[in-house]
């Protein structure tokens, strides 16, 4: 009982709790923007590269393959710092916030890239040609045509990528942005007690458990058929 | 231009710096093959329990890998490191990562093995089970081989995930690539260093992404 | 005396609200041959399956070989060595040798070392005619070719009773012959078989005994000729009927 009792006083002190909840609060709502814009800017720019490759101009598509494979194959964290610490010597310094959006939106477009083209390249050849031959024109073909049945496909491997993907604003704290993890740690650090570090994790939870909750709901419904 | 390869790619500071990056790519080496076992192991038990039709394990499993699914490993992992201690429990940053990574990545491999197990026909269970192999037996001897087959790209999609995610080691002091790498650009003030480790990640792992995008397009043209 | 080495009594099973065997009584002498016929739905399979208990009965008792198949006490997974099952699809495992596929219960489940498996399940592929095909994949194989290997699979164990759901009805017709020529010859060696088929031809030529079932009851039951020339019930008129037109 004692111990027990220890243990809830430590890892959930409520007068700790009290005085750093602002401060949790304050790195939630950074994590929620950051997670935001992410999202937006991979997506969007995701299906950019996807369509613009559907289009079949060959440099071009080498040039894609290659900044998608680029952004997959290196660890979001590098690329945090690389663009943290890097880009200042080359005379533009990025804030803390602007170095973990970039890097996370340019890792969500290389996946979203390689998820929407998949998409795009499984639907069937008969359907473009039976769309070009009533007369529709290849964007129309591509909009009203292949997106519609692409995107079905697309959906449950997208969601999940974006999860993990945006999960990854929690790397922001490593150049010192002030996002919920950051702002936890160094609460910790300051009070000697791990309590705002809890209540990170469960800001954590309260954000991204609705997420998977959901992406799971949606995994069934949309499920690729293998 | 001249400042640019200065300050990025700088011969004389990679020649100084090569040794403790490489060190660092050692470590990177040993720990993936460290975390990757332990975290398909863990997706592998996950798989198999979830098999059980039982509502009572089937619910806290799901909660279990949905937990780890929502939770930032970076975060899981500072807890560890820096939240145990004032439990009284003082694990190395290498035992943290290790145990970070069985948590959060076996949710990930769970997933896929359930998914894969879930993909081969009942009738090879039941021809099994109608010769006398047990549960297990059917499991391990047939059920398993077919299912690691099925989703052999996901498995190594997820493998290249667990890879990348061992820069994380970096920030509870595991000497890895990305660790080595930052000691390397704090003592001499330039990005070389780090230029270096990011150009190693990606001459390993490009190929990986090479075939894993084939593997893809390939199964994608298959639905088709 | 001969004593029956199948004995079902008072079968039922439910799925859900759904009532699929209501209460079939089913005994089965050694060497005997007993043909299963009915419309589809009518819970064929369903009874073959209690048998060896992939579906577990909501009622009754079943003995196989005097091993009492229902009672916890009874180590299932051994028990079934003695009760071969065939499937309508075959169910090889694809991902082993034709030679593998007979081989992982001989030594998984009999306890056999590697050599003694191999020789045994090299014979059992000889039976079936398929001492050739040892070394071929499932997917190298054609469907007729798959079944003799999953008879072979069965047949491997030395089991007391052979079960067969529908082993011909996934074939191509001019595969079927090679199928039914094994289980023909299967039944001269004396197997005791339990074979769930359309293929009157054979039930005329090879069975001691035809049952035809309905709505989860054994309706009636007789030698082939009584069955197929003089059923006493309608349904089984009408079903027999249809039969013929195909
Ligand atoms: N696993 C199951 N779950 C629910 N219903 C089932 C299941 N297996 C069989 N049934 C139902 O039981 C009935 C009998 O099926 P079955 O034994 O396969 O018939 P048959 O082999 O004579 O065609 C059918 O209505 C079928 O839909
Ligand atoms: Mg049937």
């Amino acid at each position: 009982m004692n111990s027990w009792n220890r243990f809830v006083e430590t890892f959930f002190n409520a007068k700790v709790m009290a005085k750093y909840l602002p401060d949790i609060l304050y790195g939630t709502v950074v994590t929620i923007e950051l997670a935001v814009l992410v999202v937006l800017a991979g997506l969007a720019a995701g299906l950019v590269l996807a369509l613009v490759r559907s289009l079949a101009i060959r440099p071009l598509n080498w040039l894609i393959i290659f900044v998608v494979d680029l952004f997959r194959s290196l660890p979001p964290l590098v690329i945090i710092v690389l663009l943290y610490f890097g880009l200042p010597s080359a005379g533009w310094s990025p804030s803390s916030f602007v170095s973990t959006w970039l890097s996370l939106a340019l890792v969500l477009m290389a996946f979203a890239e390689e998820i929407f083209w998949a998409g795009i390249t499984s639907v069937a050849k008969g359907q473009w040609e039976a769309a070009r031959s009533t007369g529709l024109s290849f964007g129309q073909t591509l909009i009203y045509v292949v997106l519609p049945q692409a995107l079905r496909l697309t959906i449950a491997p997208l969601t999940n990528r974006t999860i993990a993907i945006t999960k990854g604003t929690a790397l922001g704290t490593v150049v010192a942005l002030h996002e919920i993890l950051g702002m936890a740690s160094s609460a910790v650090s300051n009070s000697y007690n791990p309590s705002p570090l809890m209540m990170g994790a469960a800001a954590y939870i309260v954000l991204f458990l609705p997420v998977v909750v959901a992406a799971r709901w949606i995994e069934t419904r949309f499920a690729w058929k293998r | 231009m001249e400042e640019i390869v200065q300050s990025f790619f700088n011969a004389e500071i990679a020649e100084a710096a090569m040794p403790i990056v490489l060190a660092g790519l050692l470590n990177t080496i040993l720990l993936s093959l460290l975390v990757v076992p332990l975290g398909f192991l863990g997706g592998l038990i996950l798989a198999v329990l979830a098999q059980v039709r039982n509502p009572a394990v089937r619910w806290p499993l799901m909660a279990w890998v949905d937990f780890f699914r929502a939770f930032p490993p970076l975060v899981l992992l500072v807890l560890l490191f820096a939240g145990l201690p004032f439990a009284g429990v003082e694990l190395g940053g290498f035992a943290c990562v290790a145990i970070a990574f069985f948590l959060n990545t076996g949710a990930y491999y769970g997933e896929i093995l359930r998914a894969g197990i879930e993909s081969i026909p009942h009738g090879q269970v039941e021809a099994a089970r109608s010769t006398g192999l047990s549960g297990l037996q059917t499991m391990t001897y047939i059920v398993l081989p077919q299912a690691v087959r099925n989703v052999l790209p996901d498995l190594l999609s997820n493998t290249l995930e667990v890879v990348k995610l061992t820069s994380l080691g970096s920030v509870v002091a595991v000497p890895e690539l990305l660790f080595q790498a930052r000691q390397a650009q704090s003592v001499t003030f330039n990005a070389t260093p780090i230029v270096m480790a990011a150009v190693i990640y990606f001459l390993i792992l490009w190929p990986v992404v090479r075939l894993l995008s084939r593997l893809e397009n390939r199964a994608a043209a298959g639905r088709g | 005396m001969a004593y029956p080495i199948v004995a079902a009594h008072g079968i039922h099973k439910h799925f859900g609200q759904l009532h699929v065997l209501k209460g079939v009584d089913l005994e089965v002498e050694e060497r005997e041959l007993v043909f299963v016929i009915g419309p589809s739905g009518s819970g064929k399979s369903t009874l073959l399956r209690c048998l060896n208990r992939l579906e577990e009965p909501s009622s009754g008792s079943i003995t196989v070989a005097g091993i009492d198949m229902l009672s916890p006490r009874t180590d299932i997974n051994h028990a079934r060595q003695h009760i071969g099952m065939v499937f309508q699809s075959f169910n090889l495992y694809p991902h082993m040798t034709a030679l593998g596929n007979v081989m992982l219960a001989l030594r998984k489940v009999a306890g056999k070392s590697r050599s003694e498996a191999e020789d045994i399940a090299q014979a059992a592929l000889e039976r079936v005619g398929l001492a050739d095909r040892a070394h071929h994949r499932p997917a190298e194989l054609s469907g007729g070719q798959q079944q003799r290997v999953a008879i072979a699979r069965a047949i491997a164990l030395e089991p007391r009773v052979m079960l067969f759901d529908e082993p011909t009805s996934a074939l191509d017709p001019e595969l079927v012959g090679s199928v039914l020529a094994v289980m023909r010859s299967l039944r001269e060696s004396g197997m005791t078989m339990i074979v769930v088929s359309h293929e009157m031809g054979f039930a005329r030529a090879a069975a001691d005994r035809v049952v035809f079932m309905d709505h989860g009851l054994i309706v009636e039951q007789g030698p082939p000729a009584q069955i197929f020339e003089t059923p006493a019930h309608e349904r089984t008129r009408a079903f027999i009927g249809q039969i013929r037109q195909h």
